[in-house]
């Protein structure tokens, strides 16, 4: 066992590094990915160490890197495609949902594009407009993507590699709030949990909140504020969004009658109304409280100096939580 | 960057040659055979595009999109090419396929409604159709990007109109194979219409222009000669196979029929227009070349339509013969790994599907 502390981005590199060793037809292309390192450094070094061949500096053009990442694929290929923000991804949207998304479908299993898009995601850093999106449901309504979202270095580490390795193609969310957090990294350890499983990562009694990246870190902090006041909740990170893990929040939600879903993204259509309905439907007569959502206004992304607003934080996931207590 | 202000030539519609130094030379070794060949595969393509929009008319196949008056662009320029390059095609590329040896059983299934594609892209080297105009063009820089990294010295085509032109995809592609210094090879087809619209709606300036202007050879060529696209593309995908970059082809065509078997093309044309390029027909064109040079008699024309009928033929059979899918195939190839969200959805829909009795099933 080899553990070492690290931010959540120097274990994204790290994992990174790892599958472009491990399979030479692993290439990383973006833009300034290469000399730069990314603007978030996601991919320091890489290119000094693994070649221009692999590590790829694009020109600037989103659908342009995932329409030539998935005609890589093509001739064998497992690319993985850093698209600098949240916000700058829509250029690509034919390609990844079109193209890339359904190509299995289309070629009934012919042709697979095992390609990884990584795309910082998610607000609380003083950003300018577009760069603080969450985008997550306009791929997890995608059929044929997979979707995931890791919360600590060391999920970060495991997860980008198997969602390399994976022969489908995996829109790989990353929490750009939590980038410069710290946490324990085995580099030697197989991945504890498969890629589409959640992760119970604090247990309780009272009350469920299930939420995912960014997020799960204020859900801990919610849940040590009301540990003072006598609840006990019990925090679910997700971790993958599409497919989603019903059935870890089904047996949560059972025990604890309570469940509370936590999105950065608008509540409108977001993913906490889906686990709603699901839970709802599964759990109908196990549950003493509607399951109540807690998420961004249904507005575009605010100005910086009114995030704080905007986003989630453990006094509005408190407040659902005495709410559905209440209830 | 454009090499010729008149598109290549070598055959004038009334059959007669063209001398061009440079585009003749490329295709000295096309004899008597040759050529005859070139014949055969364009009256077999114009054929199968006559059964399939006949089969459409049947209501036999939902849609189809009719090649007619592109088949020398699309024989001349797939014969171009060689067996290891790769093709991406748009969705008219019907006489490609039948060149990269796609068999013409499994042309309709996509256009019948069975499948989203007719055939597995590795055996053939050309993919199935893009849908989505322009999509490809990246697809194919990507694709020759990876033959690129694998030392592979091949062609990668991308086959678009004149009204993908004005896609992002397709600008993006045009810039990035540059940039790269990739072998792909663009073939527009500029066909004149984008559904009702004109090419001069697209770009004011000739499309091959604005490709030399992302600085790479850019060649117009009659698009309906298909000697000269033979040349032309043989010199792109020479180009392309030494590691020169990309280049940029622009057939001149013209689309005879509809954009679809849905599109009503009287709504936007004359038959005056028609008129206009029915003289220039790329098979009156080398037909009139092989009685000129006397290499036709009635036996080759007799064995021709002969093949073609064959091949006309086994698309119908095979057409009619495709079976409706299987309810549950709905949810097989959405991913290659297990899904439990899907798995959920499939169990629950054989199970709903079973609840009913055969006699209800069968309304």
């Amino acid at each position: 066992m080899t553990t070492t502390t690290m931010t959540l981005a120097a274990a994204l590199n790290a994992g990174l590094r790892r599958a472009l060793e491990h399979d030479r037809k692993v290439v990383v292309m973006g833009e300034d990915v290469g000399r730069l390192g990314g603007v978030f450094r996601i991919t320091d070094t890489l290119q000094k160490d693994f070649g221009d061949g692999r590590v790829i500096d694009t020109p600037l053009a989103e659908s342009g890197i995932v329409g030539t990442a998935f005609g890589m694929a093509l001739r064998g290929y497992r690319p993985v495609c850093e698209i600098q923000f949240d916000g700058f991804v829509y250029p690509a949207f034919d390609q990844i949902v079109s193209q890339v998304a359904k190509i299995r479908y289309r070629t009934s299993g012919a042709v697979q594009a095992p390609l990884t898009i990584r795309i910082p995601y998610g607000g609380g850093i003083g950003a300018v407009e577009h760069h603080s999106e969450s985008p997550e449901v306009y791929f997890t309504h995608t059929a044929g993507l997979r979707v995931v979202s890791p919360s600590t270095p060391a999920d970060a580490f495991t997860m980008i590699q198997q969602a390399v390795a994976l022969d489908d193609p995996v829109v790989f969310l990353e929490p750009k709030h939590r980038y410069w957090d710290r946490g324990e990294v085995d580099v030697d350890a197989e991945p504890d949990l498969p890629l589409d499983r959640a992760r119970v990562v604090r247990p309780g009694t009272d009350a469920t909140i299930v939420t995912f990246g960014a997020l799960v870190p204020t859900a801990l902090l919610a849940a040590d504020i009301a540990a003072e006041e006598g609840h006990s909740l019990e925090v679910i990170d997700l971790r993958s969004l599409s497919p989603l893990d019903f059935d870890t929040v089904e047996e949560s939600t059972r025990r604890t009658g309570h469940l509370i879903v936590a999105q950065e993204a608008p509540v409108f259509c977001g993913l906490g109304a889906e686990i709603a309905a699901r839970i709802t439907e599964r759990c109908f007569y196990q549950l003493e409280a509607p399951v109540l959502r807690v998420g961004g206004f249904d507005i575009p992304y605010p100005p910086a100096k009114l995030e704080s607003h905007h986003l989630p934080d453990p006094d509005r996931l408190l407040d659902a939580v005495d709410r559905s207590l209440a209830a | 960057m454009v090499a010729s202000t008149y598109p290549v030539q070598l055959v004038q519609p009334d059959g007669r040659r063209v001398h061009n130094p440079e585009y003749s030379a490329l295709v000295a070794d096309v004899d008597a055979g040759y050529l005859r060949d070139l014949y055969r595969d364009l009256v077999i393509v114009r054929r199968i595009d006559t059964e399939a929009t006949a089969l459409q008319r049947q209501g036999e196949i939902g849609l189809w999109a009719p090649l007619i008056g592109q088949e020398a662009a699309q024989v001349g320029s797939a014969r171009a090419l060689h067996r290891d390059d790769y093709v991406f095609t748009s969705y008219r590329e019907h006489g490609v396929a039948w060149c990269r040896g796609v068999d013409p059983a499994d042309m309709t299934a996509l256009w019948r409604g069975c499948r989203h594609s007719g055939w597995d892209p590795a055996t053939v080297g050309i993919t199935n159709p893009a849908i989505v105009v322009g999509s490809q063009g990246l697809h194919a820089t990507g694709y020759a990007m990876g033959a690129k990294l694998d030392g592979a010295d091949i062609a990668t085509v991308a086959y678009f109109g004149d009204g993908a032109t004005s896609q992002g995809d397709i600008s993006e592609a045009l810039g990035f194979s540059v940039s790269w210094g990739v072998g792909v090879v663009f073939f527009c087809q500029n066909n004149h219409w984008a559904i009702s619209v004109p090419t001069h709606v697209q770009s004011p300036v000739p499309l091959a222009q604005r490709a030399a202007g992302f600085g790479m050879p850019a060649v117009q060529v009659d698009g309906n000669d298909v000697l000269a696209v033979l040349a032309v593309t043989r010199q792109a995908v020479r180009h392309a196979r030494d590691g020169a970059g990309p280049f940029f082809v622009e057939a001149l065509t013209y689309r005879m029929g509809p954009h679809t078997t849905s599109d009503d093309p009287t709504r936007y044309r004359t038959a005056a227009d028609l008129d206009e390029w029915r003289v220039r027909d790329p098979l009156d064109r080398l037909r009139r070349l092989l009685g000129r040079e006397d290499l036709v008699d009635d036996d080759f024309l007799t064995d021709v339509q002969a093949a073609a009928d064959d091949v006309a033929a086994r698309l119908r059979r095979a057409t009619l013969d495709l079976p409706d899918p299987d309810p549950l195939t709905l949810f097989d190839h959405v991913y290659g790994s297990d899904h439990r969200l899907l798995t959920e959805e499939r169990d629950s829909y054989a199970g709903y599907l079973a609840g009913f009795t055969t006699e209800e099933a069968a309304r």
